[in-house]
């Protein structure tokens, strides 16, 4: 559609116009996200040490993230939690997101927004609370075997601990990636569904069949987040470390960049860690969202 | 049965909070010895009362610091967004589509990642230990510029800012005018966002501040817990924290339910293919 001014579509002729409204979110990006990756790139190619001072070190940083022993224990311990937490996680969500979308009334409202509550908690408000739930001193849950006459749980313990963990992310985000979920399950058009009851198709068959395939996308993206989120899991390991003393400085790979950064001053290879998760977190989310868009088209 | 099922669901999400709200009114003894999920001798305005004497009035401190950083931030993050968004999605520029391409990778960058450089940059600078270390950083959200430009560009009619044009607006004029008052919710929806992400955020400013008179709610909590840990008995802090943690999370979601409508709307924004 012509503005008429002078024949040219305005938005094309004052280029200089669009360039100052997206100016300063540009020069935030350019400070708070180009700037911090290079700088991180840049440092995490020297290394310090008493004897020699800083000097160029190359790949060596990120030949020893790749061979240290307590880097690959901490990812490979964030990959096993995720292939299970994840997994369960978006599994309870997009069944409650078809409950809702299902069923209507009084019910109905209060776990839309009981649900939706803990994402309102702070991450480490929610790993304190849980820590005090967790613990037998302050909490109604680790004596629940003592009842029957068995022994307490040991919420902090080696075999539980994981699972305290992915419980607390679960109630945390849960109810979030539901509601995402949901939204999508609105936005699909009804005669979508009708179709498929004429044809005879059962509830439980609109859902699998018609109504999942249907939010694909949202399902791949809430998908997305989360995998972003747990690799850079912290904040719930950290707080977990004050009532369970097994949490070691590299339970996870953020928590090691954070401890080699603060506890050992080592910003060289802190970087190198930093910039190696961050392009792995990118390279598997985008590469997540190609697939999906690829699949869409196909 | 989806109601059962439904009832369960609403159980699992609530007794936490329950819990924290029934611990809240308790001494610390009591919390010690008394059922978790019910309540004792009433103690909620004692605990208060001593919440915010503790440490000089550290709560407090706290308590304004959080709301002024994360206030701040969604502010300038939402102003940020909306320019971008509206210089994106009605305006071509040279470079607007690598900017775009690029915008989807940024949302992708992990937050943590960024944390420790942009600490050092900003070590250099001379601003680490200061307000602006945990707002500035915070202004970074490039999924609110991504929301922002896909709302403009469905709600905000060509036809509407042409005929500001052609009645000789200028374009900032036509930008406060004409787009805001359309892009309302979609703005709400940006500030809501932005303002839980910095009002829960705990890496950065761990990161960023020494000073305990400068922490927000999230560090200020953590420290208080470690010293009840290590000094059990000395100090009758746990009560106090979970007072304060319950007053932490009460502006949040008392926001959430009232906002309902604008929340819902920014989810399903969200869900966008």
């Amino acid at each position: 559609m012509s503005t008429g001014l002078r024949g040219r579509r305005w938005s094309t002729a004052h280029p200089v116009a669009g360039m100052l409204f997206v100016l300063p979110f540009f020069v935030v990006v350019l400070v708070f996200l180009v700037a911090p990756l290079a700088y991180a790139f840049w440092l995490s190619l020297s290394t310090r040490s008493l004897a020699l001072g800083t000097r160029f070190s190359g790949l060596d940083n990120y030949v020893r993230a790749f061979t240290d022993p307590v880097l690959l224990d901490g990812a490979l311990r964030v990959v096993g939690f995720g292939l299970v937490q994840i997994p369960v996680m978006l599994g309870l969500a997009l069944f409650g997101a078809l409950l809702l979308d299902a069923v209507s009334g009084r019910v109905a409202k209060v776990f839309r927004l009981v649900a939706f509550m803990p994402y309102a908690v702070p991450a480490v408000v929610g790993a304190l609370m849980w820590g005090f739930l967790y613990s037998r001193t302050f909490g109604p849950f680790a004596d629940l075997p003592v009842v029957v006459g068995g022994e307490p749980l040991d919420f902090f313990g080696p075999g539980l601990l994981l699972v305290s963990l992915g419980n607390i992310v679960t109630w945390a985000w849960t109810g979030y990636n539901m509601i995402v979920l949901y939204s999508a399950l609105q936005g699909v058009p009804r005669e979508v569904y009708e179709a498929a009851v004429v044809d005879g198709a059962t509830p439980v068959q609109v859902a699998l069949r018609v109504k999942v395939p249907a939010i694909r996308g949202a399902l791949a993206l809430a998908g997305v987040f989360t995998v972003i989120g747990t690799m850079q899991f912290f904040t719930e390991p950290y707080v977990m470390a004050r009532f369970a003393p097994q949490v070691s400085g590299g339970y996870t790979p953020n928590l090691y960049a954070y401890n080699q950064a603060f506890a050992y001053s080592d910003f060289h290879y802190s970087a190198a860690i930093s910039f190696v998760l961050g392009f792995a977190v990118f390279v598997v989310s985008y590469g997540a969202v190609l697939v999906n868009r690829w699949r869409a088209r196909a | 049965m989806p109601n059962l099922v439904m009832g369960a669901g609403v159980l699992y999400f609530l007794v936490p909070l329950l819990w924290v709200v029934v611990a809240a009114t308790k001494s610390q003894a009591d919390l010690l010895s008394s059922p978790a999920l019910w309540f004792a001798d009433f103690s909620l305005v004692d605990n208060v009362g001593k919440l915010f004497r503790e440490d000089g009035g550290a709560y407090g401190k706290w308590l304004l610091n959080t709301a002024v950083y994360s206030g701040a931030s969604a502010v300038g993050a939402t102003a940020l967004a909306a320019l971008a968004g509206y210089g994106l999605a009605r305006f071509s520029f040279p470079g607007k589509k690598f900017f775009e391409t690029a915008l989807l990778g940024m949302v992708m960058v992990p937050a943590t990642a960024l944390v420790l450089p942009t600490y050092l940059i900003l070590a250099e600078l001379e601003l680490v230990n200061t307000r602006w270390a945990v707002i500035l950083p915070s202004l970074l959200h490039p999924f609110g510029a991504y929301l922002m430009r896909v709302y403009i560009a469905q709600s905000v009619p060509e036809e509407l800012i042409d005929a500001a044009r052609v009645d000789r607006a200028g374009e900032a004029l036509i930008f406060w005018r004409v787009v805001l008052p359309v892009v309302r919710p979609a703005l709400v929806t940006v500030f809501l966002f932005t303002l839980v992400a910095t009002w829960n955020n705990y890496f950065l400013p761990l990161v960023m501040l020494s000073d305990s008179d400068l922490y927000p709610l999230t560090v200020g909590l953590t420290t208080w817990f470690n010293t009840a840990q290590q000094e059990a008995g000395t100090r009758v802090l746990f009560n106090l924290v979970i007072t304060g943690a319950l007053i932490a999370i009460v502006p949040l979601i008392t926001a959430f339910v009232l906002l309902q409508r604008f929340w819902r709307s920014g989810a399903s924004a969200g869900a966008l293919k």
